[in-house]
């Protein structure tokens, strides 16, 4: 019995061995911040020798695939909602929750000079369509919603709102011209720190809950050394310079 | 006089059809030649369902086509009925539906006639079925009454008996013959028996390879010796003769005609019936002697117009009896011992001979 | 079953549009089945290709190029901006435009099989019989391809209720104007509403078997 007992030990260790000695991550992220991982990921295998394996989808997909046994390790979600519920479903270890970026959001337009630094084009009102993301599934869209209830613009420019169902899709609406502006992510429109395109209003942080994006660890990877080496590594200086780099925010408690 | 005047250069990848035509406005006109001379395509460019290179159709005053002044009538613009070989009829409708879509869009849209015709094919006790439900015979018939329904000005039929058995061919022949004296309507007809044209036909054409090879009176396409058809094994003449006897005793028919008077066994007809007869080359024997008299009835006075040698020891003479022309088919042997010579007088004894209506 | 005022709007919105863009499409599907069943001109394949296309592509990739060609900066975009229209993205008429488009492939190939098998002969023999061809569409061709059109008819109307990827992508999400069944369900299950998804999906799941119950029975009838 005993001698059976130690088998199955072997197995099952055999079986779920990559989460005790491997050095390989398998994370679930967020598609909004899937590139600046792809750099982050250079970065920490140069540095630990540990190499990740990236999944990418929209964070309430990923959720659902994570509730559903995804072999997933760690998981960089778009929300801070998400990763608690996981941790509340005791799919994710709790104290390894933390905010490794805040999304900077920016009404953009494709056209130069249609959008004046101080925002005033929304007051205007001489556009047809205003995209935003999904209020009830995208952070950024809810962030929208609120920035245009500060300004007393929601009543007045509701008729005029459309919606991308991710941040993404918002941004092909305005990339594509069909929105003559819209509510999209600085990541999304910056390069090395400078638009890359069009006519940008930086909408000031106090119009809007902060986007906390978090991370967390999730059970299956709760003994994976190397996922918990990723986790340290995001806060490290080196890793949150690379965040800034891609048009990210830093939470102000680290 | 003329009728259908007709002109058509219609090339295909592998067919070439060039035809011109000019036939009368009464009577059956039968098109005849072998599979694949292009008798079906003729007749569907005088129907406007092709479009020939060339075309010029004019019926009667009333022009259908001309191509050389861009000028087209579309098929259902020509007054014309059209009997297809398998009789298309349309699956979904009943027999009197069926009927009743070509009534609906004829001229007068009440069709006096159409009761006849109705009567005339015996498809009374078929209106309320589906064309599945019928037989080939039954089928045709319904499609040639549906092609009247529409008051044609011309009707075109298109082999219209060939799916048919022999039993069903007999069955309807009668009809159609009855049909066109009824109606008077002219008919172009087309067929490869030789049954069915020598019963029906007023007018022969006879095509060959995409062209007309000869066209005129039934006759004198039968009898021409250039002809294939008087060079076949089978080739015959047709005769019109008028009952004017009855011979109860031994049931002869005795009939007379410009030539001479002819006794054919037949229940009795009525004096005065106008009879069409067919007799077979070979049943037609020459002498140079007026026979003995007791015969001497189906034995009749006759000049050669002319000798053609179709096949191996056989000749084929045309004669002129009365001003009726008469074929008779011989050995050359009984040619040599004759000595037969063209404008000489014979006597022609028909052995057989077949009424056909 | 908890439906909300916004899921029945969207239902309707559905049905509108699924009712609208199978009537166009038998408008454009008939004559141009009629002409990929009997053309044998070498256009005849790309054509066909052309119309199956759907089939294969990504809805989000047709919904992708749709919003590129059909926005402001898209050919079709400017021309219609130049005739003075409004660009079709984020309306009605863009949805039912790619719905169009979208059910094509479904509408056309049971209609144009059905045309392949049409017994040509038939539609002379009404030539001959007077009938114009407008006339023998409608009294011979239509009865007798009864079954192919009720086939396109259900799978075109299915289909596009069914439609989702292409929606997401030009509909902008627009209560009573471009938010239809499937992009609310998606919406209730992004946004983790689950019990409402549960009740639209269900009902959308009913109606889809029906519907292709429907067509099994008319079929087999035959």
């Amino acid at each position: 019995m005993k001698l059976f007992k130690h088998t199955w030990l072997a197995l099952t260790l055999c079986i779920g061995s990559s989460s005790l000695w491997a050095d390989e991550v398998q994370v679930a992220v967020a598609s909004n911040f899937s590139k600046p991982l792809e750099t982050l990921a250079t970065a920490f295998k140069a540095k630990s020798g540990h190499e990740l394996k990236i999944s990418a989808g929209a964070t309430g997909k990923l959720y659902a695939q994570i509730e559903n046994g995804a072999p997933f390790e760690v998981f960089l979600s778009a929300d801070s909602k998400t990763p608690k519920k996981l941790v509340d479903a005791q799919l994710a270890v709790a104290d390894s929750q933390f905010t490794y970026a805040l999304g900077k959001l920016v009404l953009w337009s494709s056209t130069k000079d249609s959008i004046d630094a101080q925002g005033e084009v929304l007051k205007k009102n001489e556009f047809k369509h205003l995209a935003i993301a999904n209020p009830k599934t995208a952070p950024y869209g809810a962030a929208a919603l609120e920035v245009l209830e500060h300004l007393g613009l929601t009543k007045t420019l509701e008729a005029k709102l459309v919606q991308g169902e991710n941040i993404s899709q918002t941004y092909d609406f305005v990339s594509t011209g069909n929105a003559d502006l819209g509510f999209v992510a600085w990541s999304q429109v910056e390069k090395d720190g400078v638009l890359k395109d069009g006519s940008v209003w930086q909408v000031p942080e106090d119009l809007y809950t902060p986007i906390q994006q978090d991370a967390v660890l999730l059970t299956k990877g709760k003994d994976n050394t190397a996922a918990k080496a990723l986790l340290d590594f995001l806060k490290t200086p080196e890793a949150q310079k690379l965040i800034t780099d891609a048009g990210y925010g830093l939470p102000k408690a680290n | 006089m003329t009728m259908l005047k007709a002109q058509f250069h219609l090339k295909l990848a592998t067919f070439e059809l060039a035809a011109q035509l000019e036939l009368p406005s009464t009577g059956i006109t039968v098109i005849t030649g072998s599979s694949g001379s292009g008798k079906t395509l003729l007749m569907r460019c005088i129907a406007g369902l092709e479009h020939p290179q060339v075309a010029y159709c004019q019926l009667n005053e009333q022009l259908w086509e001309d191509s050389a002044a861009g000028y087209c009538l579309a098929t259902y613009q020509r007054p014309l009925g059209y009997v297809f070989q398998d009789s298309c009829l349309f699956p979904h409708l009943t027999v009197q539906q069926n009927i009743d879509y070509g009534r609906k869009r004829s001229y007068s849209k009440s069709n006096h006639n159409l009761e006849v015709v109705i009567e005339l094919l015996n498809i009374t006790s078929l209106l309320k079925r589906k064309p599945a439900k019928l037989s080939g015979g039954e089928k045709q018939r319904v499609a040639i009454a549906r092609a009247l329904a529409v008051e044609p000005q011309l009707l075109l039929m298109d082999e219209p008996l060939a799916a048919l058995d022999q039993a069903h061919k007999y069955e309807i022949l009668p009809y159609l013959r009855h049909l066109q004296r009824e109606l008077q309507l002219p008919v172009l007809y087309i067929t490869h028996s030789p049954q069915e044209m020598t019963q029906l036909a007023d007018h022969l054409v006879l095509m060959d390879k995409g062209k007309i090879l000869a066209s005129g009176e039934l006759q004198s396409v039968l009898t021409c010796l250039d002809l294939p058809l008087a060079q076949s094994q089978r080739a015959s003449s047709v005769l019109t003769a008028e009952v004017f006897a009855y011979e109860a005793e031994f049931q002869l028919l005795q009939l007379c005609f410009s030539g001479g008077n002819l006794s054919v066994p037949h229940q009795e007809l009525p004096k005065g019936s106008q009879l069409r007869l067919r007799i077979y080359a070979r049943d037609v024997s020459l002498s140079l002697q007026s026979p003995p008299s007791i015969d001497s009835c189906n034995n009749l006075p006759a000049r050669v117009l002319g000798m053609v040698n179709p096949a191996v020891g056989y000749i084929t003479v045309s004669l002129q009896v009365g001003t009726e022309l008469l074929l008779a088919q011989i050995t050359r042997k009984t040619a040599s011992l004759l000595q037969l010579e063209i404008g000489q007088r014979v006597y022609a004894e028909i052995k057989n001979t077949a009424i056909l209506s | 079953m908890i439906l909300s005022s916004e899921d029945w709007i969207a239902i309707a919105l559905t049905l509108k549009l699924a009712s609208l863009t199978t009537l166009v499409l038998l408008l454009i599907a008939t004559p141009l089945a009629w002409h990929l069943a009997h053309t044998e001109r070498w256009w005849k394949a790309p054509l066909n290709a052309l119309v199956a296309l759907p089939l294969v592509l990504p809805p989000t990739v047709l919904g992708f190029y749709l919003l590129v060609v059909l926005g402001p900066k898209g050919w079709v975009g400017q021309l219609m901006q130049q005739f003075g229209l409004n660009t079709l993205p984020f309306s009605f008429s863009g949805l039912l435009v790619a719905s169009v488009l979208y059910s094509l492939p479904f509408v056309v190939q049971p209609i144009q099989a059905v045309f392949s098998n049409f017994d040509k002969r038939l539609l002379e023999a009404a030539m001959t019989l007077r009938a114009s061809p407008l006339d023998a569409f409608f009294t011979i061709i239509l009865p007798l391809s009864k079954h192919g059109f009720l086939t396109a008819i259900v799978l075109g109307f299915a289909h596009t209720v069914g439609e989702f990827g292409v929606v997401l992508m030009i509909g902008g999400n627009i209560t009573g104007e471009t938010r239809v069944i499937s992009v609310q369900l998606y919406n209730h299950v992004e946004a983790m509403n689950y019990q409402a998804a549960h009740s639209l999906a269900a009902l959308l799941v009913l109606f889809s078997f029906s519907v292709l119950l429907g067509l099994y029975y008319l079929n087999r009838g035959k």
